[in-house]
């Protein structure tokens, strides 16, 4: 895995979390939704309201609870647009 | 004399006292500009980012979406005027409000009716010593706005520009609503920490622009959901960040106009206090002169008498 995603999670009021990861987990309207790096390019809505997991290396995660939002996937990284984001306590 | 004395020195403390009040709303004024500042910056990445989402969007699917398709015949017009709570801010709400009233006037000339939005209670505080009707307003938030504030403006607007699709002349048409055809924002642009400028702009129906690309077609994408629900659900979004941005931009402007007001008021209020100072000064010495010279006088006077006996 020596490939990272670059990941921006932004929101309307300052930009919440930049950082490299392995893997960002995000519900669109149409079900779950894992991208890992090499994905094709993407434009989903996010389920309102819905979790979106960071997962870095090391087997650490980030999970913030957004309101709905968008998520774009292009060959640079990913791109989470959310109007608000709360950091929620990790499931594990 | 001493009278003259008294009233100098009263001014000079009142003069003073304002120079303090105005001095601490200079501070204030200057503090509240970076954090609009820090604020603008703040919500650039957000900006560009679904800037660059509807870029793509656009460029992949057929855009015929009602929030972006000019109406054949425009009635109403919508105009969002964006003005100060307070005032003491110099020209900045007056600004504000002169460019509205020309925009109004254009639209009128054009024979559309305009419909009025107001943010800022000076705004509404013309329109409403003038009864003339607003549609709605929004107050409390000016200097120091948040994306709830300019969503709920943006969710009203959109809601009337909606409205409007079906109007007919003079009637609501379907959904027994009037909406708008058209939508304007009239707000203050910070150019600089010492210009200000009031600018229109139409932020319904939006323009697509076509800009030939230089780097290349835009990768094709995958739509989850299908490209139409996803411009549905996007669009609305995009106005209200152009909104909340307007709104931004104004708080920045409007601390800047108040800090240049409040400036020259404590300019003013020094040069007062020094020209009284000076004319307290001329007055004592006056006072003082014809007091000797009194004294002179009179033992000169005592002088010649005692030796004339």
């Amino acid at each position: 895995m020596a490939q990272q995603l670059h990941v921006e999670l932004v929101a309307v009021e300052e930009k919440v979390w930049t950082g490299e990861a392995e893997m960002v987990v995000a519900r669109t309207t149409e079900g779950e939704l894992g991208v890992l790096p090499g994905h094709a390019p993407l434009l989903g809505q996010l389920a309102e309201p819905s979790q979106v997991r960071i997962k870095q290396a090391g087997g650490q995660q980030v999970v913030f609870d957004v309101p709905g939002g968008f998520l774009s996937v292009t060959s640079e990284g990913v791109t989470v647009l959310a109007e608000s984001a709360t950091p929620a306590t990790p499931a594990r | 004399m001493a009278a003259q004395v008294r009233v100098l020195r009263q001014r000079i403390r009142s003069a003073k006292g304002m120079k303090k009040i105005t001095k601490a709303m200079e501070l204030v004024a200057t503090s509240r500009i970076a954090k609009a500042q820090a604020k603008v910056a703040a919500s650039l990445p957000y900006a560009e980012a679904i800037t660059g989402v509807l870029t793509a969007l656009a460029s992949n699917a057929r855009i015929d979406h009602p929030l972006l398709t000019p109406r054949e015949r425009v009635r109403r017009a919508g105009v969002l005027l964006v003005t100060a709570d307070r005032g003491l801010a110099g020209g900045y709400s007056s600004n504000a409000i002169r460019t509205a009233e020309s925009l109004i006037a254009r639209l009128r000339a054009d024979g559309k009716e305009p419909v009025l939005y107001v943010i800022g209670r000076k705004g509404v505080a013309y329109y409403r010593f003038r009864s003339r009707q607003i549609a709605g307003s929004w107050t409390g938030f000016s200097e120091q706005p948040t994306f709830a504030d300019a969503r709920e403006v943006g969710d009203t607007l959109i809601k009337a520009f909606t409205a409007g699709a079906d109007d007919v002349d003079g009637d609501a048409g379907a959904d027994g609503i009037l909406g708008v055809d058209e939508l304007h924002i009239v707000y203050t642009e910070f150019k600089s920490l010492m210009t200000q400028n009031p600018v229109t702009r139409i932020i319904g129906p939006m323009q697509v622009e076509d800009r030939p690309r230089t780097e290349g077609a835009l990768p094709a994408y995958e739509f989850e959901p299908e490209p139409e629900s996803l411009l549905d659900a996007l669009l609305p979004k995009y106005i209200n960040t152009r909104i909340f941005a307007a709104l931004l931009e104004s708080a920045a402007s409007e601390s800047a106009a108040r800090r240049r007001a409040m400036k020259s008021a404590t300019d003013n209020a020094e040069e007062m206090i020094e020209k009284y100072t000076r004319e307290m000064n001329s007055a004592r010495q006056a006072g003082i002169t014809q007091e000797i010279s009194e004294i002179v006088g009179g033992a000169n006077a005592l002088a010649a008498s005692g030796s004339e006996v």
